[in-house]
């Protein structure tokens, strides 16, 4: 069989290497089109909802480690339901997501947490627990912020909500902590959930 | 690079193609559709492929792009019933929201059912 020189063919690749270029483009925005919305709204009502259950249960503790064991656990929770949201929301737009723009989220969403996990560790072996609520919400919200940097603009606004109280709370009455958790994890989350449910689908 | 770009009926901008001289091609190549393929029009049904709904300003964040500009691509997309919007208030302020229409999307998928054509015969000389 003789292949023939490279020269006698005509136009194709051309056109071929422009089709692959337009379907990265169009790859491209479409990812970057779905990490835009990619955060979940009714998931973040549900985490809410569940830090409002939380903050209830917590009243009852009796301890300083019972009430940190309570909000570990609502941690842990509020975490796979929010795993568990975006991943139901890339389904729903058929978008291979954890290949690009999830993971990206998730990324960026990751060493603030790690630094808060790390932080929670060292104050309540210090014994120093009462800072924990105002540090958790500060720390959350950085990572919303850096997170949510590709993201629909109210996503890094409720980030900068969450730094806010989180600050606020670091220089309040130890006793009000609860209180600053259930406002920040419980109503911040349904209050912008339900904005972003409504606005981006979900 | 390029040297064979003026004859080919595929380009990267519109507006370099000289107007109404369709080359014939020497094979059977699938007809692009020219309303989507305009690289912002392209950016805008593909960003609205990938969401239910996306309103005006969202769109200009993401494209990174003008009013104007923004404006009247989506008109003339609108135009060719490939996207619809609807208009509500926000406070004082107007909000767009844009969404493709089911015209829209299929003329979506025929583009690149149409780029993948183009791949294949590409890869097959």
């Amino acid at each position: 069989m003789e292949r023939p020189p490279l020269k006698a063919v005509p136009e194709p690749p051309a056109l071929g290497s422009r089709a692959i270029e337009n379907l990265h483009f169009i790859r491209e925005t479409m990812e970057r089109a779905s990490a835009f919305t990619a955060v979940p709204g009714w998931g973040g009502v549900a985490m809410g909802a569940s830090a409002l259950g939380a903050a209830w249960v917590s009243r009852l503790a009796r301890t300083p480690e019972e009430w940190l064991g309570i909000w570990l656990a609502e941690a842990f929770l509020a975490g796979a339901i929010g795993v568990w949201a975006i991943a139901a929301k890339a389904r729903r737009s058929r978008i291979p997501l954890f290949a690009g723009p999830a993971r990206r989220f998730l990324l960026t969403l990751f060493p603030p947490l790690a630094a808060g996990a790390l932080t929670t560790l060292a104050l309540s072996r210090a014994g120093a627990s009462a800072a924990l609520p105002g540090i958790w919400l500060l720390l959350y919200g950085t990572a919303v912020v850096t997170g949510g940097a590709f993201a629909v603009r109210i996503v890094p606004v409720m980030g900068v909500g969450f730094m806010l109280l989180g600050a606020v709370a670091l220089f309040c009455p130890p006793s009000w902590g609860t209180a600053f958790l259930a406002a920040g994890f419980g109503g911040l989350h349904i209050v912008f959930g339900i904005l972003i449910a409504r606005r981006y689908g979900g | 690079m390029g040297g064979q770009g003026p004859k080919s009926r595929v380009q990267g901008r519109a507006g370099r193609a000289p107007k109404a001289a369709p080359v014939p091609s020497p094979r059977t190549l699938p007809e692009l559709d020219r309303i989507i393929h305009e690289r912002m029009r392209l950016a805008i049904v593909s960003a609205l492929a990938a969401n239910a709904s996306l309103s005006f300003n969202d769109l200009k964040a993401l494209l990174g792009t003008t009013d104007g500009n923004l404006s009247v691509h989506a008109r003339r997309l609108e135009e060719a019933g490939y996207v619809a919007f609807s208009k509500s208030f926000h406070g004082r302020m107007p909000r767009t929201v844009y969404r493709l229409t089911p015209e829209g999307r299929r003329a979506f998928e025929r583009y690149l059912g149409h780029l993948e054509a183009l791949v294949h015969g590409a890869r097959r000389p």
